[in-house]
């Protein structure tokens, strides 16, 4: 889901007149302000997905800022030039000032979309967020065939809930986006989420791969496809976009792990991407935590964001080329990917610093690659499911 | 979306908006953005001209006229210009059209 928020994607037909706004503006040179802000409002979730993108160490309640220190941050982020503002989580519908903060944030003239399981919305919150100015909502489906989606999501009754809201979403006028994160467990139902999507009268649809830090690199041996899932996956998404256009637009995140090159993680470090978490650290990435040894400064010091995105040791610290080492130093495509994905380097080398493993230069290349997928063939497919006690594993039956 | 899908832009055309698709101009970079989900646009100023006009009662055939006026260009051509630039609006689904119109 995130990853899909921290590298804009282009339209393949982007016109002169109407160019898209990454695009053409080169926020890399000068480190601007990022045009949208992912806010995770809460890590509390009825879900339990076991690839969630929130970090292993949840921030409880308790640290959650407050809905005035959310609405200073977000006449903040207006002032300073963030145009959109995703309301994220964990799951932001389990806040209670959900409608007082999107009303705000409409106020303040920002664009607000809603990243919700929706498993918790009623037809009067979404029409409370509706008449509060949100813009667009988007939820999450774990696969098409109910026992599979809700066992995902360890979470019964689930997926009826997301169709039901859903429907809600453009009963009300609201844009929708599928967001449908793809693993070896459900790569089969793609075809069929793809038409859920057109069933639904969505406008997009999210095909996510997931990527692999956090609860999803526990889970990967239950999670890891195959090469050849992956062909097929791509295969269907380009068939899609062909018959579909104009009617669905799909946007699709391939995973790094079977790739020869790494992604531009976050369109780079710094570059163009930052989130604020539950308790108000702002971060390069919504994994960043991870990385052990970095100080990240949160919107409760002295410090305004502007400055905490300027000049703040964590953003600084990866920007750019300077930090490198070989084989990214030298490389001729070190401005291109930047060394791919700092979390990951940090996950499966212990160095950020390190190139990616997914780069075919890194020298842990090939072990990571082969690792992945004997996981890929094997037989694992017990969850372990992400909570605030560290995780759980699925029962033998798979409940 | 607020109209039907797929969209044909004419010169009968009453084209507008839709509410999830906000043109704004945007005080820091000093330009104006459509702002949609998940995107933001950088229109020309000939298309923020042209979606100024666009209300939802104003014809795509009278947005044509008033610029043909104002630039003393040939109506025919932006005319052409005016419809393909908002077909590449509808068909990114960021467009809709009064739903009283009949053509």
């Amino acid at each position: 889901m995130s990853d899909v928020l921290g590298n804009p994607v282009i339209p393949p037909d982007a016109s002169d007149s109407l160019a898209v706004l990454e695009k053409s503006r080169a926020t890399a040179e000068t480190f601007g302000i990022p045009l949208a802000v992912l806010l995770e409002i809460t890590h509390r979730c009825p879900l339990q997905c076991p690839y969630c993108s929130n970090p292993v160490e949840l921030d409880r309640s308790g640290k959650e800022l407050t809905t005035d220190e959310w609405k200073k941050v977000l006449s903040e982020l207006a002032e300073i030039g963030v145009l959109q503002v995703h309301f994220s989580g964990g799951e932001p519908t389990a806040r209670k000032d959900l409608v007082e903060l999107v009303k705000h944030a409409s106020d303040v003239g920002l664009y607000t979309n809603l990243i919700t399981s929706a498993v918790l919305l009623t037809r009067e919150k979404l029409g409370e967020l509706a008449d509060a100015g949100l813009c667009h909502v988007q939820i999450s489906f774990q696969g098409i065939e109910e026992s599979l989606a809700d066992r995902v999501a360890g979470y019964k009754g689930g997926h009826r809930k997301k169709l039901e809201v859903a429907k809600w979403t453009r009963e009300l006028d609201l844009p929708l986006t599928v967001n449908a994160v793809m693993h070896r467990q459900n790569l089969h139902q793609l075809p069929d989420i793809i038409q859920m999507s057109v069933d639904l009268d969505a406008d997009r649809l999210e095909v996510a791969n997931v990527q692999y830090y956090g609860w999803a690199l526990k889970n990967r041996a239950a999670l890891m496809p195959t090469v050849a899932q992956l062909d097929e996956c791509t295969e269907i998404v380009e068939a899609a976009r062909e018959r579909l256009k104009g009617r669905l637009t799909i946007d699709y995140v391939v995973p790094d792990y079977y790739a020869l090159r790494p992604k531009k993680c976050m369109g780079g470090w710094g570059r163009q991407f930052f989130n604020i978490s539950p308790a108000g650290k702002v971060l390069p990435c919504h994994a960043a935590e991870s990385i052990t040894g970095l100080d990240f400064e949160s919107v409760r010091s002295n410090h305004s964001i502007a400055w905490i995105w300027q000049n703040s040791e964590a953003f600084n610290r990866y920007r750019g080329t300077g930090w490198m080492k070989e084989p990214c130093k030298s490389c001729e495509f070190r401005e291109i990917d930047f060394g791919g994905c700092r979390c990951q380097a940090f996950a499966l080398t212990g160095d950020a610093a390190n190139t990616d493993p997914a780069c075919a230069l890194s020298p842990l290349h090939e072990t990571i690659f082969k690792q992945a997928e004997a996981e890929a063939e094997g037989e694992t497919n017990r969850f372990l499911y992400r909570n605030f006690a560290g995780g759980t594993l699925e029962s033998e039956n798979g409940a | 979306m607020a109209g039907p899908r797929n969209i044909s832009v004419s010169e009968a055309s009453r084209p507008v908006l839709p509410r999830h698709a906000k043109l704004k101009y945007d005080e820091t970079r000093k330009v104006w953005v459509i702002l949609a989900p998940e995107r933001v646009l950088a229109p020309d100023e000939i298309a923020v001209e042209v979606l100024q006009l666009c209300n939802g009662e104003r014809k795509v055939g009278d947005v044509a006229d008033q610029l043909a006026a104002k630039y003393a260009a040939p109506r025919e051509a932006i005319l052409a210009d005016v419809i393909a630039m908002l077909q590449d609006l509808a068909d990114k689904g960021f467009l809709t059209e009064a739903r009283e119109k009949t053509s």
